[in-house]
């Protein structure tokens, strides 16, 4: 099961090594990373996606998280309230025939088109797990050819 | 005041009375401030022994044990004893020279990567950039190193950063948002346990490394006794509950008296005390006291229910929750039917080795107890040698035996003792050796030659690395393979480096050679040439229950 980790850290220069290196160690794999400044510039807000195959792993996870000194907070949002959201930015394949087929089903799921050339339209995204993974169903009808995605952000909720 | 000055004001507003080390390029500001300081500096002949002797240092002192060396290989030389140090929470502060910050990743001539290489092996680690940072740096590191649970803290310095000027700013407290240990204990979870412990019929105390670091021994006893509940401890937790208490069943475990390990497995409650549960005493896991709650009292909630199911947590100071607990406790169990099991247990399955003619390992750390009368402080290598310590030397106090519990580092043992006698001059130490671990760091005799620093080392010299050649003969059909090992003559070697040189092949001669080594005023070798295929027993094999003993008479 795939479990969303929020944390506010330090923002110094190898934090991120620390906390990529508490899971590696481990042999844990993070699915998703989004690290970014929060207003106050000293801390950072990190949140991570990751596969812990029982509680107890998971456990061990937010502990180990926990004594990391450069850690501040640990937020499980397991059970906890939040809202989630993830941008994507994909390239698909374009023709003009296809421009009001496309553009309706951005607006149905969250899309935008930001940029047309040649045979390539490139989409932006912004939506929870279940609306992108939607609108990348429809949009691999036209063909994706290159995909990006930010990870996960989550905020309480 | 120069960096380099500021380092050195810096540990001394920090109470550092020694140091380990070894000079090196990008460490020679810091050398040229020793020059003028009074803080005494112990040349070793390895950085590794630097950092095994500020490791010794810290266990027998219990104050934090630093250690420094230059950048690249003299900083990678420190690494085992800083992982050494880490897997039993030792305090201890590594200072590291590194080259000049404006060539830190140019592969500058003696660079590495020091704090990413020491990053998973200490508790925090600093790459000091600003010599404005400096010593608010070092006051961080002192504070993290000792408290919660101890760990080793890095801190590296470009040796430009050294020789910058600044004021000397030194922070009257340390704070760190968000580093708060958890010292005081839930009352709630104490008042639970103390409930549990009075239902209980079969409790058995389970003590750590933790009693010695938080100075709980005098409650630890406290609570046996109040309770009537029999107690053992780990490696780490030897000499924090006296060996010749009636209640005491003597180590757990791997190579634990058998009487431990059937009172364990047999309990219906575990009272768990700065111990964690590892691999060596548990045996296979789904098999270990299947019949037990669990009662944990640690300091790093991340020891708590990673191994075994904990029914009552308590997370904070060993010390300062055994006070509460010991108030809580209103109504104490009837042990007494127990008592006479384990009792049962202890006339059925002793200790016990082969006591005849033969020059055997036990025998000699029975007779160093005898000749010391338990008053040394022992230190050991690692391997059979450090298992004979540990089971056939009777401790009786915290801090009087010193061995490399987690993470088992052969080589330990002398630099160790070293760093135990310059800490507790007043002491006999000894080192417990073997003839293949002693090899790893014997240079360091030229350090305790050249410091006057006295240790006597008692090799249990077999010709083999003896614990491997036990799993050998008892798991590997008696396939000696790469267990045979020469050794030089010791006796020579030990004068040649200005120390005394002994050798016994006797088992009438132990006593008088030990005898001597104590009253000689210098550092003295005895080579103790012990039956060669002696195994430690009892024994656990990896993986098996700790009830499923082979050899001895378990």
């Amino acid at each position: 099961m795939k479990h969303t980790i929020a944390l506010l850290v330090e923002n110094k220069f190898g934090v991120l090594a620390r906390i990529a290196g508490l899971f590696s160690a481990r042999g844990y794999n993070i699915a998703s990373l989004a690290v970014s400044e929060t207003l106050d510039p000293d801390i950072s807000y990190m949140t991570i996606v990751v596969e812990a195959k029982d509680e107890k792993i998971l456990e061990q996870i937010k502990k180990q998280l926990n004594k990391l000194i450069d850690v501040i907070t640990v937020t499980d949002f397991t059970k906890k309230e939040h809202v989630d959201r993830e941008l994507i930015l994909a390239k698909v394949s374009y023709c003009a025939k296809d421009k009001s087929r496309l553009e309706n089903i951005c607006a149905k799921f969250v899309g935008k088109v930001i940029q047309r050339k040649g045979d390539t339209a490139i989409i932006e995204a912004v939506g929870n797990l279940e609306q992108i993974k939607l609108l990348l169903e429809e949009l691999n009808k036209f063909g994706i050819k290159e995909l990006v995605r930010t990870g996960k952000l989550a905020i309480s909720g | 005041m120069k960096g380099s000055q500021i380092l050195l004001e810096s540990l001394k507003r920090e109470g550092v009375e020694v140091m380990f080390g070894y000079p090196g390029g990008q460490v020679l500001p810091i050398f040229d401030s020793i020059y003028d300081s009074d803080i005494r500096f112990i040349l070793t002949r390895h950085e590794q022994g630097a950092a095994h002797a500020a490791d010794g240092y810290a266990r027998a002192t219990g104050k934090v044990g630093v250690c420094l060396a230059t950048s690249g290989p003299g900083a990678t030389n420190l690494v085992t004893g800083i992982a050494n140090a880490y897997m039993d929470s030792i305090p201890m502060v590594a200072i590291t020279g590194q080259v000049k910050s404006f060539l830190i990743g140019n592969d500058a001539f003696q660079e590495a990567d020091v704090t990413g290489i020491t990053r998973p092996i200490t508790k925090h680690n600093f790459l000091v950039k600003d010599v404005k940072d400096l010593a608010r740096t070092i006051a961080e590191a002192f504070y993290i190193a000792s408290t919660g649970r101890p760990g080793p803290v890095l801190i590296d310095i470009p040796s430009d950063i050294q020789m910058m000027d600044t004021e000397f700013d030194w922070p009257k407290k340390v704070q760190i948002r968000s580093y708060n240990p958890t010292l005081l204990g839930h009352p709630g979870q104490i008042k639970k346990a103390a409930k549990l412990i009075a239902t209980s019929k079969k409790p058995i105390i389970y003590a750590g490394g933790g009693v010695i670091t938080s100075g709980a021994h005098k409650e630890l006893k406290m609570l046996a006794e109040k309770i009537s509940a029999p107690l053992t401890w780990t490696l780490m937790g030897i000499g924090g509950f006296p060996a010749t208490h009636e209640l005491s069943l003597g180590m757990l475990g791997m190579h634990g008296t058998a009487y431990a390990n059937h009172a364990i497995m047999e309990s219906d409650l575990i009272i768990a005390v700065g111990a964690r549960f590892d691999d060596r005493v548990t045996g296979r896991l789904d098999a270990f006291a299947p019949n037990a709650k669990v009662i944990h009292i640690d300091v790093d909630p991340s020891s708590i229910s990673k191994n075994v199911n904990v029914h009552i947590p308590i997370v904070g100071d060993a010390k300062s929750i055994l006070t509460e607990l010991l108030k809580e406790i209103k109504k104490t169990p009837n042990t007494l039917e127990w008592l006479k099991t384990v009792e049962g247990w202890k006339k059925k399955y002793p200790l016990v080795y082969e006591n005849d003619n033969k020059l055997r390992p036990q025998y000699v750390v029975e007779q160093i107890y005898e000749v010391t009368e338990g008053d040394a402080i022992i230190t050991t290598e690692v391997g059979q040698n450090q298992m004979w310590a540990a089971q056939w030397y009777k401790y009786t106090a915290p801090r009087t035996f010193i061995s490399s519990g987690g993470l088992g580092t052969m080589g330990f043992g002398l630099p160790a003792a070293m760093g135990v006698k310059v800490g507790c001059p007043g002491k006999t130490v000894f080192d417990i050796a073997g003839d293949g671990s002693i090899q790893m760091n014997i240079q360091e005799l030229g350090t305790c030659i050249a410091n006057k620093i006295n240790v006597k080392v008692a090799i249990l010299n077999n010709g083999y690395l003896g614990m491997v050649r036990q799993w050998q003969e008892l798991f590997y059909k008696r396939r000696y393979s790469q267990v045979e090992i020469t050794s030089p003559d010791f006796v020579k070697l030990a004068e040649s480096y200005g120390a005394v040189g002994i050798r016994v092949t006797k088992k009438e001669e132990v006593r008088a050679a030990l005898e001597k080594a104590v009253a000689i005023d210098n550092t003295v070798l005895i080579d103790f040439k012990i039956e060669p295929e002696e195994n430690v027993f009892p024994m656990v094999p990896a993986g098996q229950a700790i009830n499923q003993f082979i050899g001895g008479l378990a």
